[in-house]
């Protein structure tokens, strides 16, 4: 590695980073620009602008606009087909000044070399994951999101792989890998066992979820170490929110992952000159590349950097749980199959076997529709709400998804107002049939695409679908279905969460938490087209209601 | 036959004379352009003139400086015009400006074939694999999948009155990586091979240490003299170079021939008529110094654009000076980094994602201030992108642009592919955008590359063009010229012909998982060998009672009792 063996080199890397600790970010596109081309790259900028739906408190954003640099080194004789990226989000403030730094540090040091086969594309994105966002919707030319974004100039083929550079401090050290992205996908695991390796080789503390790697497997505090770290990922995963600026790069069918520099305060500093080296041993490797990542997994779990738990070891697991489903489900078959025992008269009997259709549909119907009103009116109402109640758009536009949640807790009674005579004892079963089976498919497909996320609906979900009838005791059963929906599950997934972290939480803080949680759930969706809130409003939360339904039943 | 004969009797006085004048006449030629971008261009060009005729069963056997594999082929395949390129890299036009030649990236073969020729299929296969010998390169994968009749853009370049489009043949092969053996054997074609001449510069390792590298062979009939009674066939060999400063100026901004080629110049080539290098100093002495300096200047009409070269002729010995070896230096003083506007320019890229559809999104862009210029853009798409030619559009500032001319050959599975074709006007100052979507098709799964998941190339988009020149663009250009030639524009000056190539664009299919099948076969030839086999064993063979043998005393009595005659116990 050329980097570190060259002392000219190496003192004109620390240069530059020590110039740039003076604030440039607040995006100095002019001054990006300019260091881009004297670093022999052909330099282009975006604008991009965007409305939120609703402010972002988090960030403390609402009418985004911005501007994106990206120099492309072209590689010699190379035909513009193939590109690698390297990006850096410049945050406001001066967050990412050494990731910016340590970019045009390597842009500098690329250039000069002969190797390269694809061209590589250094970008500094403003507002992170937004310009992120605009960036590669301009790259692909597609508009999934609403995001206005001028064309791109200059491109470099198709993008065979992406890594996203954070440092969010001076002192680093260690390197932390991100693979989680939009909608629990992830790239490819030879990605993480490129950087692994690579860590390995020059020396690097590296760590997945901020948690280095033990050897004691066989110890239980080891063996629970690792659970902790697989938790955390299962936790991330099923949030389907992208947890680096490289999360929606998966979309494009682009292996990304982020690298951040922790500074968890020990003893081993790792300067800016050996992370440098690190991006530039992976990045040779994927230079290398004659083919797109596809060798390895793109379903894992990983307990820590160098295992992982394939989809083959834990898809079984889910599996178990929805088979439960199932055989209830055909429980239920069969007893509606089989005539009652016919010890009483024969007229009640006819009409047990009728249900009828209404009976099925209006709940399903009804309950669905409070689905569309949970996705649909809290971000219509804000401002009706804002007008009317002491709240800011962000706490209104929550505040009315937990109203309109709980307005559906009433959903049973408004049923039976719509249906003319009682529930039948045929008709609760035919209802939870098709209650069963749609969670089954439901909570199925979900794993598939995030196997975090179904995993998680399916532990509550499925001992709920499991045990409810109209005959069980009515008030106990209730609080247990409430504890159990997917509200009570996104709370307490906030606390394991917290508490995975090392960071407990008191329940004030906790709640909170939840209340911004659920904001950025619906930000994500509307900004990047994270498919979690849609999935939950659409399609779990009626499914529950069903079951709320069938507990209430008549 | 007549032409024949005109030349019989062209040589005849030639007889009597006593040194007969040769009827081939090689030259040779190096121009180096220092670029915008700081990067340095260097385009060789080596000219071949023969007067023959390898027609209607002429048999040439005499080969004097024309490389008789070329002769060979020509007579043999009945070709009008070959004109066949290895590029290795993309010309970058907003860097570099206009090459003199353009070459798509990989390979590019263009034939016309006299119309003697009956079954021009068969004739062109046969002529992608002879020259695919020649060139050392994978011609031979062209076939009717990538090869298309283009019906306007590839006009005959030499003299010649057919241009029915059915004796034209062209195919790129965008994946086709150009290296030294495909070096090796086009210098051979030299007269003087790389051991005389300008030819001793190229030497591959500083060849392919570049950031842009093509070498071509060009072969067409051209006039003999102005009055053009006979044709001579010309070879054109051209290889053209951009050097990059980054990579081996190691921060000093110089060039010399030296440190371009590491070789010097001593002599020109024998054989050569003529040998001249050119360097474009026409942005000096601004931005850059040269020595040894030379008094030969010459102007020349290049691209549009009115430019100054200093010239250097290597078959006068004093050019070499005292110390017998010639070796420019060129002393860079600009700084580099802002991008030129070339007058036309395209990019291509492909848009969506997923691996159902996308979109080629075709950008062309008119820098001209306030002409408009018709373009014809040429698109050959592989079949296994099936275009929607109902989503064609093409539009220029937010307007509608309908094309005058639309020649479209739709595809057929594994069998041609699209070919499109359309004449566009390119507003002033404009970008038009040429858009259509396609479909991924599902390959057989022996269709696939042994890479599949490298993805799929579509070849470049080749766009011809008139360009109106920069001197016609210059409204108060009469610095240079006196003032009564500069009213109306010079007609030879209005406009010159361009020819741009996009880049190609990398696909990706939907690709089966191609461990999968193994697996299968895997676990299937386990299960079959070890459940099959057990139960097959287990029904075939016959079981008996296997008699416990004898301890060692007992056989010893046996055998005693058997000496004795008594029966074994």
């Amino acid at each position: 590695m050329g980097l570190l063996s060259d002392p000219n080199r190496r003192r004109a890397l620390i240069n530059l980073l020590t110039r740039l600790n003076a604030p440039i970010c607040g995006m100095p596109v002019e001054w990006l620009v300019k260091t881009m081309q004297a670093r022999g790259l052909e330099v282009y900028t975006q604008r991009f602008s965007r409305t939120l739906p609703f402010p972002d408190e988090n960030k403390e954003r609402y009418m985004v606009k911005g501007t994106n640099v990206y120099g492309i080194l072209r590689a010699p004789r190379a035909p513009r087909t193939e590109a690698l990226v390297l990006s850096a989000p410049c945050t406001p403030g001066d967050n990412n000044n050494q990731a910016v730094g340590l970019l045009l540090g390597l842009a500098q040091y690329f250039r000069n070399q002969i190797y390269w086969a694809k061209d590589i594309i250094f970008l500094v994105n403003d507002h992170d994951l937004i310009g992120m966002q605009a960036w590669l919707e301009g790259y692909h030319h597609t508009n999934t999101t609403g995001m206005d974004w001028s064309p791109l100039q200059g491109r470099g083929g198709s993008i065979q792989a992406a890594l996203s550079l954070e440092l969010s401090s001076d002192v680093v050290t260690s390197m932390d890998l991100v693979l989680e992205g939009l909608n629990g996908q992830l790239p490819n695991l030879d990605l993480a066992n490129l950087f692994y390796a690579f860590c390995q080789k020059i020396g690097v503390l590296c760590t997945i979820q901020g948690k280095l790697q033990r050897n004691d497997w066989d110890s239980v505090s080891g063996y629970s170490h690792a659970v902790q770290t697989m938790m955390l990922m299962v936790m991330k995963q099923a949030s389907g929110r992208p947890w680096g600026d490289h999360g929606l790069f998966l979309r494009y069918h682009i292996e990304a992952a982020t690298i951040k520099g922790i500074n968890s305060f020990r003893q081993y500093k790792t300067d800016a000159t050996t992370i440098g080296r690190l991006l530039e041993g992976m990045y040779r490797k994927l230079n290398n590349l004659l083919e797109r990542l596809h060798q390895s997994y793109f379903f894992y779990l990983m307990p820590s950097l160098s295992h992982f738990v394939s989809i083959g070891y834990y898809m079984p697991a889910f599996g178990l749980l929805a088979v439960i489903l199932l055989l209830r489900a055909l429980d239920l078959w069969v007893q509606l199959a089989t005539p009652p025992p016919t010890t009483e008269d024969g007229i009640a009997d006819i009409e047990q076997s009728s249900p009828g259709v209404l009976s099925v549909l209006t709940p399903l119907v009804i309950s669905h529709l409070t689905g569309a009103a949970l996705y649909m009116l809290p971000i219509r109402f804000q401002e009706m709400a804002v007008e009317h109640f002491p709240v800011s758009e962000t706490e209104a536009v929550v505040l009315t998804a937990i109203a309109v949640y709980t307005a559906g807790l009433a959903l049973p009674h408004n049923t039976h107002r719509l249906l003319s005579g009682e529930g039948t004892e045929q008709g609760w079963r035919v209802l939870k049939l098709v209650a069963l089976l749609y969670l089954a498919v439901l909570l199925g497909c979900t794993a598939l695409i995030n196997f975090s996320l179904g995993f998680i609906l399916a532990l509550t979900l499925v001992p709920a679908a499991a045990f409810v009838t109209p005959h069980v005791p009515k008030v106990l059963s209730a609080f247990v279905l409430v504890i159990l929906s997917p509200a009570c599950t996104l709370l307490f997934s906030v606390f394991f969460f917290q508490e995975l972290q090392e960071m407990p939480v008191s329940f004030l803080d906790g709640w909170l938490l939840y209340l911004s949680v659920i904001s950025q759930g619906i930000l994500d969706h509307f900004l990047y087209g994270s498919l979690v809130y849609p999935l939950i409003a659409l399609l779990v939360y009626p499914c529950w209601l069903l079951f709320w339904n069938i507990l209430f039943w008549k | 036959m007549s032409k024949y004969a005109a030349a019989q009797k062209q040589a005849e006085p030639a007889v009597l004379q006593p040194t007969p004048q040769p009827k081939d006449d090689f030259q040779e030629e190096l121009v180096v352009r220092p670029l915008h971008s700081g990067d340095i261009y260097a385009s060789f060009q080596f000219r071949t003139l023969w007067e023959t005729d390898f027609m209607r069963g002429n048999k040439v056997s005499h080969y004097r400086l024309f490389p008789k594999s070329l002769g060979q082929v020509i007579s043999k395949f009945s070709v009008r015009e070959l004109h066949i390129s290895f590029t290795q890299g993309y010309w970058r036009t907003m860097q570099w400006g206009q090459p003199y030649l353009p070459s798509p990236p990989g390979a590019e073969l263009w034939v016309w074939f006299q119309d003697s020729v009956t079954d021009v299929d068969a004739t062109w296969k046969e002529l992608t694999n002879v020259l695919s010998g020649i060139f050392c390169a994978s011609l031979n994968f062209i076939d009717s999948t990538n090869t298309v009749q283009p019906s306007a853009s590839f006009k005959p370049l030499g003299i010649g009155n057919v241009t029915d489009h059915r004796f034209l043949r062209y195919a790129t092969l965008p994946r086709e990586i150009v290296c030294t053996e495909n070096l090796t054997p086009w210098k051979k074609l030299l007269p003087c091979g790389s051991k005389a001449g300008l030819a001793v510069l190229l030497k591959s390792e500083k060849l392919f240490h570049s950031s842009f590298h093509s070498q071509a062979v060009h072969i067409r009939p051209v006039c003999q003299d102005w009055q053009c009674k006979t044709t001579s066939w010309e070879l054109r060999q051209t290889l053209n170079v951009v050097f990059d400063l980054h990579n081996s100026g190691q921060g000093k901004r110089e060039w010399s021939l030296f440190k371009m080629f590491s070789r010097t110049l001593t002599e020109a080539c024998p054989l050569a008529s003529s040998s001249k290098i050119y360097i474009d100093i026409t942005d000096n002495p601004e931005q850059f110094e040269l020595s040894p300096a030379t008094s030969l200047l010459s102007q020349a009409m290049v691209l549009g654009d009115r430019r100054t070269f200093s010239v250097y002729d290597l078959t006068q010995q004093d050019t070499f000076g005292s110390v017998r070896s010639l070796n420019l230096l060129i002393r860079w003083k600009s700084t580099e980094g802002d991008m030129l506007r070339p007058l036309l320019h395209a990019e291509r890229y492909v848009a969506g994602y997923g691996l159902q559809t996308g979109e080629i999104h075709t950008l062309m862009y008119n820098h001209h201030p306030y002409r408009s210029f018709p373009v014809l853009l040429l698109d050959s798409v592989p079949w296994y992108l099936r275009l929607y030619i109902h989503t064609l559009t093409v539009t220029s500032k937010g307007k509608d642009n309908k094309p005058s001319y639309i020649h479209y050959q739709p595809s057929k599975d594994r069998v041609r592919p699209h070919l499109l074709e359309m004449l566009v006007q390119l507003p002033p100052n404009s970008v038009t955008e040429v858009t259509v979507q396609f479909e991924r098709a599902l390959l057989k799964w022996t269709e696939y590359t042994p890479d599949p998941n490298h993805g799929f190339y579509v070849g470049s988009s080749v766009i011809s063009s008139l360009v109106p020149s920069t001197v016609a663009m210059d409204t108060n250009s009469t610095r240079e010229r006196p003032l009564f030639s500069s009213f109306f524009p010079c007609k030879e000056e209005s406009s010159y012909f361009v020819r741009v190539y996009t880049e190609p664009l990398l696909v990706n299919l939907p690709t089966p998982d191609f461990s999968m099948p193994y697996n299968v076969i895997c676990l299937t030839c386990t299960v079959v060998a070890v459940g099959y086999g057990s139960l097959y064993n287990l029904l075939t063979r016959s079981f008996q009672i296997e008699e416990p043998s004898p301890g060692l005393a007992k056989r010893i009595a046996n055998v005693i009792r058997k000496m004795r005659g008594v029966p074994p116990l």
